[in-house]
């Protein structure tokens, strides 16, 4: 016997389609686990700017997010899976938000919604607005817009679902609860003299590195 | 309802050493305002309120207005006759003064009960740094609150006689106020995609361009 022909050889998706019409069911524990964490992602009820009112758009009839079993919108942090942060964070307000996140128990995800919560947006050179959610927190999906309409609500929570799809249950790439070097707790910042301290989280946000094009 | 003038004369005569003048608004909207003096200030506000032909019973506006220290410069003109007999000669002597700066509060008044206004009053700061202190007007109109406080959080003018004058907007331990012309902004820049302006000087500073070799047609636009 050689080594190959001890190591089993994964199904292919066809081998497992033409299962599934003859009435055989094949999953993985790690299959039927984000399956199920993805099509039941509850929101915080939180609206911070404009880009809420989208977000209200889309759990509405209309567009109805409950299609994708998100509809349950939370009022305590406690019960929530999903921090959308829709809409401008100014630096009064960013100190509030990451101890909500806090208080999110895991397994936890965060969507920034909108150019604001991405950048600080059309706000991002004022003295009084931070400049992207990012710096504090961990964002797993970016929706551009200003604000984005709920059709793009909608897909920024389809690629949050793929994303949790794609997670591997053991390994480094394990989600942050099946960790155990991950503490999942962020420092909240603390109010300065002009402006937040620290004002960043250098664990979370690294400044990047601007190269300046030769002809600006 | 009445004039800013008719309104002005009724008040000097109720208060004879009450500091009144009118600033007239030259543009189209035509909104004079009345400035006041800030000693009588609260009896002025509390007689526009109870007077039965005014009955400003609503302040729906308070704002702040920084007008900073402004040069001014003065041209006069005198002739000098020539001695010799020519033309007299014109000679142009330019002064300048600076015109000292001060904080300034408005209030729009309206009345709900004659469904007239607004009428428009303002009132001074001695300067920008250590006179900074009017009289509240939030026992008056009860609406001048939390817009006071935010006068007092963006421009620093100190009422006397809030109730509860703490910063609004801005956080406690803020430093500065911000909506003053001379503030300067903490230097946080980041990059920008399209920067112009201000935010261009800003960003030519944090990310000086490389020293590019001169190619040719390199200043070519």
């Amino acid at each position: 016997m050689t080594d190959s022909a001890n190591t089993p050889t994964p199904l292919s998706d066809a081998d497992r389609d033409e299962l599934r019409r003859q009435g055989i069911l094949l999953t993985s524990l790690e299959e039927l686990y984000n399956w199920g964490r993805s099509h039941s992602v509850w929101p915080l009820q939180f609206g911070l700017a404009c880009c809420a009112i989208e977000m209200i758009a889309a759990s509405m009839a209309r567009f109805d997010i409950a299609r994708f079993g998100s509809e349950v919108f939370r009022p305590s942090p406690r019960q929530a899976d999903l921090l959308i942060v829709s809409g401008t964070v100014t630096k009064k307000m960013a100190p509030q938000v990451v101890r909500l996140w806090n208080q999110m128990p895991e397994p936890k995800y965060c969507i920034a919604m909108g150019a604001c919560a991405i950048s600080g947006g059309p706000f991002k050179q004022g003295y009084n607005v931070l400049k992207g959610i990012d710096r504090y927190i961990p964002v797993d999906v970016y929706i551009p817009g200003c604000p984005p309409r709920p059709e793009a609500l909608l897909n920024g929570l389809m690629t949050l679902q793929e994303k949790i799809r794609g997670q591997k249950l053991t390994g480094p790439n394990a989600p942050r609860h099946l960790r155990a070097d991950d503490a999942c707790e962020y420092p909240v910042p603390e109010f300065g003299e002009t402006d937040l301290v620290p004002p960043t989280n250098p664990e979370v946000w690294q400044p990047p590195t601007i190269v300046r094009p030769d002809k600006p | 309802m009445e004039s800013l003038e008719q309104i002005r004369d009724r008040l000097l005569s109720r208060y004879p050493g009450a500091e009144l003048s009118i600033l007239n608004n030259p543009s189209p909207s035509a909104q004079h305002s009345l400035v006041v003096g800030g000693s009588a200030a609260r009896e002025i506000a509390a007689f526009l309120r109870d007077d039965p032909a005014l009955q400003l019973d609503f302040c729906s506006n308070v704002t702040g207005v920084d007008w900073p220290d402004k040069e001014i410069v003065e041209t006069t003109r005198t002739t000098i006759p020539d001695p010799a007999g020519g033309p007299p000669k014109l000679v142009e002597q330019k002064t300048k003064r600076i015109q000292p700066g001060y904080l300034e509060v408005v209030y729009h008044l309206y009345s709900m009960a004659l469904k007239q206004g607004p009428v428009i009053i303002r009132m001074r700061t001695g300067n920008r740094t250590d006179q900074v202190t009017l009289p509240s007007l939030t026992p008056v109109w009860r609406s001048g609150e939390f817009q006071e406080r935010e006068v007092f959080d963006l421009f620093g003018v100190v009422f006397d006689g809030h109730p509860d004058l703490r910063r609004i907007l801005m956080w406690d331990e803020f430093k500065g106020h911000p909506m003053r012309k001379d503030y300067v902004e903490p230097d946080d820049y980041e990059w920008e995609p399209t920067p112009h302006d201000e935010v261009l000087a800003k960003a030519k500073a944090h990310y000086p361009a490389p020293a590019a070799p001169a190619a040719p047609g390199a200043n070519a636009k």
